[in-house]
């Protein structure tokens, strides 16, 4: 309950009379802008998920297009068939991309915000700078910048050229992470690969496909994502930590706690609230991959890049099959809700109890912080 | 050498090495908008153009041999939006999050509720979903279309909801026993205290609807309509897509960052508040 309704429920008096009209004119632009773009889409969206329809067909709130039932799920999820491969495609694509890129930029947020925190640096708004600038610039902009970087001839290969190293042509580079490194160390040949695992397979793969990892290409939107969002989480961290008193920490110090040691066993698990909410919201942004794959790589080379966001947009607005589009955006919804979920299963606070010894002495701060400006701008 | 200064030597190697990480792209960006084509492939990493040409500029604003870049347009659209977007939003946004703090009336825990969970809706699952209404609706490829569903958003009605919660209810009850309604009490004594987050409010919707590209890409279609980063996107195919022109490409990019760079560098404090406050944003 908020505090102005803990402070005005027992005056409700003639001076309030009025609010209720007043309520409903307040929230009335918010109601028309969402209901008319946001719930009354979405409805129309699940009604043409269950029809073929193009566009040329006409009006499908009038008739047009033919009704399939569930069908457009079923050709991605169950049907044998091209549509059910390009998903399942898409979505181990995509997986591999949120079990790399949600760990990695969470640790390096991390470790910036440890950077930005540490007592003796100086300078430290200016390197808050440097981390945070890439959050805020349009994502289309610096996928720009990361094509010319990664091109087989770009910057990044320079670099790798002046330590010995000859960069993969890193955007157009199919082959699976993993395919490569088990080919390096001589377990299998890429080239042809071991029969028992290319020639069979599950939901329109092979188990080769499957176990490929991201492919080269993806590594690189997956460097980008990480450099552009960790700044934000790392002002995240960096509000979180503020917020530890000072005593824990040099309660810590007595007891003859390394900067390791401090780092694991006291300032990570007060920072526990916010690694959830980090991580939620990277497991959340990271299922809808899709600007950065429009720019760099529109879904090759051989669909390794390809998301389920940019899958469904190609299918319908290049592949006119609106009715498959739209399904995809469903089952992705679906993917979403699931793994948040499964996400707040996992981390729920189990073992609180054994955790009291480290001296939670204050409660967690809200999942959501308000008005930390003044704290953080140091 | 103490092991004091040692870690104080290890902690600022670290950290000026992860920050050139950070700032060299938009350095090399900078350098190869001022490049000619073959030195931009030839040397990507040079920050000495060789030669020094500003054909990628004059191709931009029309001064070059080609047609297909047109700039200013790009410009004055994404200007466009990103002026009503932000007005919008910060009005109807304050409206809404104030008559859910505070004024009372029968749904109101309701619509929050609804708030919250519109919040929760992965935004790309609403590529298809907006295309369907803007059709039906006859708001495809109009500025209404690319602007009217921008104009309010549920990040900022929460953002100020909890901002006007943090605000005693005695400053209010004065103005309303002087007679204030309800509209000239919110509009004369509330806003007006609620500054820090109205600035907030405004350069975050300011740079969300600045770089905004999903919306434009389904809103829209053809050249008239194009805002920078349906612009951008487009150059990676059709004409100069094939053709590498990665200083054209570049130059455009950086200018199209450049807005909301200077907001940025001024207002740095709201962002970090932003960062903040605005993690509901998924």
């Amino acid at each position: 309950m908020s505090q102005a309704e803990v402070q005005a429920r027992p005056r409700r008096s003639k001076l309030r009379s009025n609010e209720g009209k007043a309520g409903w004119i307040f929230v009335s632009p918010m109601l028309v802008i969402l209901g008319l773009f946001l719930v009354l889409p979405i409805l129309m969206a699940v009604w043409v998920s269950l029809l073929d329809w193009n566009t040329n067909d006409g009006d499908p709130f009038a008739g047009a297009g033919t009704f399939v039932g569930l069908d457009n799920y079923k050709n991605l999820l169950a049907s044998e068939g091209l549509a059910r491969q390009d998903f399942m495609t898409s979505i181990r694509n995509n997986a591999y991309y949120v079990l790399l890129v949600v760990p990695l930029q969470t640790a390096l947020a991390l470790l910036l915000a440890s950077l930005i925190n540490a007592r003796r640096l100086k300078g430290r708004g200016l390197f808050r700078t440097a981390f945070f600038f890439p959050s805020i610039t349009s994502s289309v902009a610096i996928s720009i910048v990361f094509v010319f970087l990664f091109v087989g001839n770009g910057g990044v290969n320079k670099v790798l050229g002046w330590v010995g190293f000859s960069g993969p042509s890193w955007l157009t580079d199919p082959r699976g992470v993993f395919w490569i490194l088990l080919d390096k160390v001589g377990l299998v040949d890429i080239d042809s690969p071991p029969g028992a695992l290319a020639e069979h397979g599950v939901l329109g793969l092979s188990w080769w496909d499957w176990f490929a990892g991201p492919s080269v290409a993806m590594t690189a939107v997956m460097m980008l994502v990480i450099w552009t969002t960790s700044g934000t989480f790392m002002l995240m961290f960096v509000a979180a930590m503020q917020d530890i008193p000072e005593e824990i920490d040099e309660a810590a110090l007595m007891d003859g706690a390394g900067g390791w040691q401090k780092f694991w066993y006291v300032t990570l698990p007060q920072l526990k609230p916010v690694l959830f909410l980090v991580l939620t919201l990277g497991l959340i942004a990271t299922w809808q991959v899709f600007d950065q794959i429009l720019i760099m790589t529109q879904g090759g080379p051989d669909k390794t890049t390809l998301s389920p966001a940019y899958l469904s947009y190609t299918a319908s607005f290049t592949g006119q099959d609106w009715g498959g589009g739209a399904a995809i955006s469903f089952v992705l919804f679906a993917i979403i809700l699931t793994m948040a979920l499964i996400q707040r299963w996992v981390m729920r606070d189990k073992d609180l109890p054994r955790k009291k010894r480290r001296g939670r002495t204050k409660p967690p701060p809200p999942a959501i912080p308000t008005r930390r400006d003044d704290k953080v701008a140091s | 050498m103490t092991q004091r200064s040692f870690t104080r030597v290890l902690l600022y190697t670290l950290i000026v090495m992860i920050a050139v990480v950070y700032i060299a792209p938009f350095v090399i960006q900078v350098a190869t908008s001022v490049k000619t084509n073959p030195d931009a492939t030839s040397n990507p990493l040079s920050l000495w153009p060789n030669p020094f040409s500003t054909e990628a500029f004059k191709t931009m604003f029309g001064y070059g041999d080609n047609d297909y870049v047109n700039f200013p347009l790009w410009f004055t659209n994404s200007t466009v939006v990103a002026v009503f977007v932000t007005v919008g939003r910060v009005f109807f946004d304050s409206l809404a999050g104030y008559a859910l703090s505070r004024l009372q009336f029968v749904g109101r825990r309701f619509l929050f509720l609804a708030v919250l969970a519109v919040l929760s809706v992965p935004g790309v699952v609403l590529l298809i979903p907006k295309f369907l209404v803007l059709q039906y609706t006859g708001l495809y490829n109009t500025y209404g279309g690319m602007i009217l569903p921008l104009i309010v958003d549920a990040a900022g009605i929460f953002i100020m909801k909890q901002f006007f919660d943090t605000i005693p209810y005695s400053i209010e009850e004065a103005a309303r026993i002087d007679g204030a309604g309800v509209f000239r009490t919110f509009w004369s004594v509330v806003l007006p205290m609620t500054k820090p987050a109205l600035l907030t409010l405004t350069i975050l919707s300011f740079q969300g609807s600045w770089n905004e590209f999903t919306h434009m890409l389904v809103a829209t279609e053809g050249p008239e309509h194009q805002t920078l980063t349906t612009g951008m996107a487009g150059l990676f195919s059709g004409a100069v897509g094939s053709a590498q022109q990665f200083p054209l490409k570049l130059a455009v990019a950086m200018v199209a960052t450049i807005p909301v760079a200077i907001v940025f560098f001024v207002f740095q404090r709201r962002f970090v508040a932003g960062a903040n406050a605005g993690s509901v944003k998924g």
